[in-house]
């Protein structure tokens, strides 16, 4: 076994994400599908940081854990606007902008 | 000559290997987060997605900590799992739990393709991981100055505050900026619909939409005392009944009865036949 396992990890666990992305109609589980990308993401910065013995990986998922989390509060705020107006979560819901 | 050398290349190889216990970890955590994963995508709940999504970062967590990155680990349990995912239930018991999802398709077949789609997303990155990488030697971040001597954290805070300075920097006031969209996204204007004015309050109260056309008395202030506790008087002298809260019990209108009674004229006066003043005509 190599470090490259977590790499195959990772790509499958960002696949999930994104057919989340696209399966699912409620827009904070939509939301939740791209933390798991970022996620993913992050196991591979780690992982390459191991393999080239160099932190910077590492730094770098720092960097995408902070706007990971400012994206979460600013997201959340305008689903909640959204449901406020609307009263509802879905993402299909919010159609204005389409006609 | 060639002896040292097979001796050096021994050695990076079990610098590179993978120790035991981190392959059992591996092979535990990791189809625990696929699991999750999964799980997020197909549970109809959205609280259980939200669990499910915990589960995933969990196993995340525990996978840095081996990978030799035991701060983001921890990073990753506390901020991620204790912090946003519960924002995120937070934010799902406000919408609603029975928000899920509808089972009709807007567009046609966008489940079927989106299915595709991942699958074979998922088979080129895959096989593109698999082949590029299938010799890798990890240099491994314990041996050298990059992360052993003075430990983990140390290292990243000496990366962050040297190298990643101005980006760190740019991210407080990412943070500031973020805070501030919040406040103004979630803030909502509970008098949206008008406050009344304070004539049209008057013209209502005198056309009997209230219950009364005056405030309520307050409380009484005397010389004596001056707290709510203490009933207010009413021009003859008797207790305002009214300037008493219902909440305070140290005078409950109910014991001011025989006062207001008393003042009134309602209760019998002292009897001008009896010779002592007082009570002892009862006896």
């Amino acid at each position: 076994m190599t470090p490259s396992y977590y790499l195959l990890l990772s790509a499958l666990l960002f696949t999930i994400g994104a057919v989340g992305v696209l399966v699912r109609r409620n827009a904070i589980v939509v939301f939740m599908c791209i933390e798991l990308m970022l996620n993913a993401v992050n196991l591979t910065l780690v992982t390459f940081a191991r393999i080239n013995g160099s932190l910077d990986g590492q730094v770098m998922a720092f960097f995408v854990m902070v706007v990971a989390a400012a994206e979460v509060v600013v997201g959340l705020a305008i689903i909640m606007s959204i449901f406020r107006t609307r009263r509802t979560a879905s993402v299909d819901d919010a159609n204005l902008l389409k006609y | 000559m060639s002896a040292m050398l097979l001796a050096a290349q021994d050695a990076v190889n079990t610098a590179s290997q993978v120790s035991l216990g981190e392959q059992v970890t591996f092979w535990v955590l990791g189809p625990l987060a696929l699991a999750g994963g999964l799980g997020m995508v197909f549970a109809r709940n959205a609280v259980h997605s939200a669990l499910f999504l915990v589960l995933t970062m969990l196993s995340l967590g525990a996978l840095y900590m081996v990978q030799q990155a035991p701060f983001l680990g921890f990073v990753q349990i506390i901020v991620y799992t204790g912090a946003i995912m519960m924002l995120f239930l937070f934010v799902l018991m406000l919408v609603g739990r029975d928000s899920s999802d509808s089972v009709v398709e807007v567009l046609r077949g966008q489940r079927l393709w989106a299915g595709a789609l991942g699958v074979g997303l998922a088979v080129l990155v895959v096989a593109a991981v698999a082949r590029s990488l299938t010799s890798v030697r990890p240099v491994g971040l314990a041996g050298d100055e990059a992360n052993g001597g003075k430990g983990n954290v140390y290292n990243i805070g000496h990366e962050i505050f040297t190298d990643y300075l101005f980006p760190f920097e740019l991210t407080s006031a990412l943070l500031i900026t973020a805070a501030i969209g919040a406040m103004i996204l979630g803030y909502t204007d509970r008098h949206q619909k008008g406050r009344k004015t304070q004539k049209e309050l008057v013209e209502a109260r005198f056309r009997g939409e209230h219950d009364r056309p005056s405030p309520l008395p307050g409380p009484g202030v005397f010389a004596t005392s001056n707290s709510v506790a203490t009933p207010a008087l009413l021009p003859d002298g008797s207790v305002a009944p009214e300037s008493l809260s219902r909440l305070i019990e140290a005078t409950a209108s109910e014991k001011l009865d025989e006062e207001r009674k008393a003042v009134a004229g309602l209760l019998p006066g002292p009897d001008s036949r009896s010779l002592a003043p007082g009570k002892e005509e009862t006896e």
